[in-house]
């Protein structure tokens, strides 16, 4: 066995080292909070000088009224209730249109990936599809759908759909064969295949799409509730355009921001837990 | 468990890679296929392994001659190949099938046995290169192979690594008494490790010759007889002079 010391011993040093790493990291954490600081202070100062010019009056209120009026604004609508109508409608649409072009995603991207034939049936025109740039097809879903739900869900979904797509064939396409081979030599099937080696293997790229589509689907939410809606956020854009009140405009996109920022970063979460094993994620 | 090759031939486009190839094993033996880059030896053991199939020729294990893989026969790549979504225990586990508890005291058996005991709950890219390979041992090992294929499967370690691999994997050769086919182009490595030698030359590879080492295992790496061996297969492959080329 001492012919294998050499070995633990160099074990023993991944160990230390990723423990070393560890220790590295929490220091970067560390100074990754000096960081934020150091990045927010332009932010405030920025605010501040705001404050300062909208209470002199060198903005005039009618066009960029004072982050505190902004603030006051948002805290009436919490008040009596609308706010969280509007940021449930809206939360709810990305959401229905999220998960409707995710399914479609998944299923056309899955039969593309794995069968040649489907690649070669679906996919030149669904690249042609991607090249119509998505909201060219506002008009003609209002025309289908009328102006309610269904035709805003169906907007978010096409937005969401390309990206989940494109990751997916891509990933489930760049699966090292190597890797599949492996699963072959344990006489898994077709179905084992893909559930064991295919599935994880290409799971790093599904996760991007989803957190690009979901990105698109803040983006086109906003689109889909300019052509026309009685509630959400993009409606309260069209509110503040209409009655001439910046505050209300300047509101919903600090809503926006941050809802977005927060679906975001519940996927990202997401991807940090079921990517541990990836080196890349590790490092950053 | 026997095997028998029977004028294996296999083409990729109409250009020949491996071309009449015939030999057998006895149950037990380690056979080592010997030859220079590019003249067929993967080809030849993706036929026996099954994961190609569209070889002419027959190719016999205890008498059947179906071209398909078997789940008693292990392959042992040059990489290590390990899941790097998989812990190392999870890795081994892999191609077990039964009762979870069962799998992974049998996968903590193999991997004390490759000296890696300590660590299951690793990933792959936090193992260096020898204890992936130790891992894709163990991991072909578990399912008891009745033939382990193994494709140069140290060529990518260091000298001192591949040692300890080779006898590592003699240790468990005496245990387990599998019949073991060994690709390589290290000819210290064939003559360490075979009871047999099969040296292929050529585009399209044909078995030149083939040499019988009759040393009993344990080996000396630097004994006379050995030297004499490699001198003699240096011979044969026309690489014991300096005049001729040698790539
Ligand atoms: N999948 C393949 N497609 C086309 N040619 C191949 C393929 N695999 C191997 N070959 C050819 O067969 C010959 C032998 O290759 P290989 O068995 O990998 O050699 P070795 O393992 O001895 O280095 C080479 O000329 C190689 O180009
Ligand atoms: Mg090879």
């Amino acid at each position: 066995m001492a012919k294998h010391e050499g070995e633990i011993a160099s074990s023993a040093l991944v160990t230390n080292r990723t423990r070393g790493k560890k220790i590295r990291q929490v220091k970067t954490d560390f100074s990754g909070g000096k960081v934020i600081i150091l990045g927010s202070v332009l932010p405030i100062l920025l605010v501040i000088v705001w404050e300062i010019l909208s209470r002199m009056g060198v903005f005039p209120a009618y066009q960029l009224p004072a982050p505190t009026t902004i603030i006051e604004t948002i805290r009436e609508m919490a008040q009596d209730g609308t706010l969280w109508t509007h940021i449930g409608v809206t939360t709810f649409r990305v959401f229905a249109g999220f998960a409707l072009g995710t399914i479609v995603a998944i299923i056309l991207g899955s039969f593309v990936g794995f069968y040649k034939k489907a690649e070669q049936i679906f996919d030149p025109m669904i690249q042609a599809f991607r090249s119509i740039p998505s909201l060219a097809w506002v008009p003609l879903f209002i025309l289908w759908m009328g102006i309610g739900e269904p035709s805003k869900i169906t907007m978010i979904a096409v937005g969401v759909f390309f990206p989940v797509y494109l990751n997916i064939v891509s990933g489930i396409m760049g699966v090292d064969r190597k890797l599949i081979e492996v699963g072959k030599m344990y006489g898994l099937n077709t179905f084992h295949l893909i559930r064991k080696v295919i599935l994880p293997a290409s799971l790093p790229s599904f996760l991007v799409g989803l957190r690009s589509g979901l990105g698109l689907g803040w983006m086109f939410v906003v689109a889909a509730e300019l052509m026309g809606a009685s509630q959400g956020l993009g409606y309260l854009l069209v509110l503040g355009q209409n009655t001439l009140s910046p505050e209300i405009i300047i509101a919903s996109i600090i809503l926006f921001a941050i809802i977005g920022k927060l679906s975001d970063w519940v996927l990202k979460l997401v991807e940090k837990r079921t990517l541990q094993w990836q080196d890349s994620l590790i490092k950053s | 468990m026997s095997l028998e090759l029977r004028n294996i031939s296999r083409s990729f486009d109409g250009k020949q890679a491996v071309s009449n190839i015939s030999f057998s094993a006895q149950p037990g033996e380690i056979i080592g296929i010997l030859g220079t880059s590019g003249c067929g030896k993967s080809t030849l053991l993706r036929a026996i392994s099954g994961l190609d199939s569209s070889y002419n020729g027959e190719i016999a294990i205890n008498g059947n001659t179906t071209k398909e893989i078997r789940d008693t026969t292990g392959f042992i790549f040059q990489e290590s190949r390990l899941f790097p979504w998989l812990t190392v225990l999870d890795n081994i586990t892999f191609g077990l099938k039964g009762n979870k508890q069962d799998k992974i005291i049998r996968a903590k058996q193999y991997l004390e046995h490759v000296g890696l005991k300590e660590c299951g709950e690793l990933y792959p890219r936090q193992l260096s290169g020898g204890m992936a390979q130790r891992v894709a041992i163990a991991r072909a090992l578990v399912t008891s192979p009745e033939i382990l294929l193994l494709d140069e499967p140290f060529s990518a370690l260091d000298a001192f690594t591949k040692m300890q691999l080779q006898d590592l994997l003699l240790n468990i050769w005496k245990t387990y008494q599998s019949t073991i086919i060994l690709v390589t182009h290290d000819i210290d490595e064939a003559i360490y490790l075979c009871n047999r030698i099969i040296i292929l030359r050529g585009q399209p590879g044909k078995i030149d010759k083939e040499i019988e080492i009759k040393e009993p295992h344990p080996r000396d790496r630097g004994s006379k007889q050995l030297v004499e061996y490699k001198a003699k297969i240096l011979d044969s492959l026309d690489l014991n002079k300096p005049s001729v080329k040698t790539s």
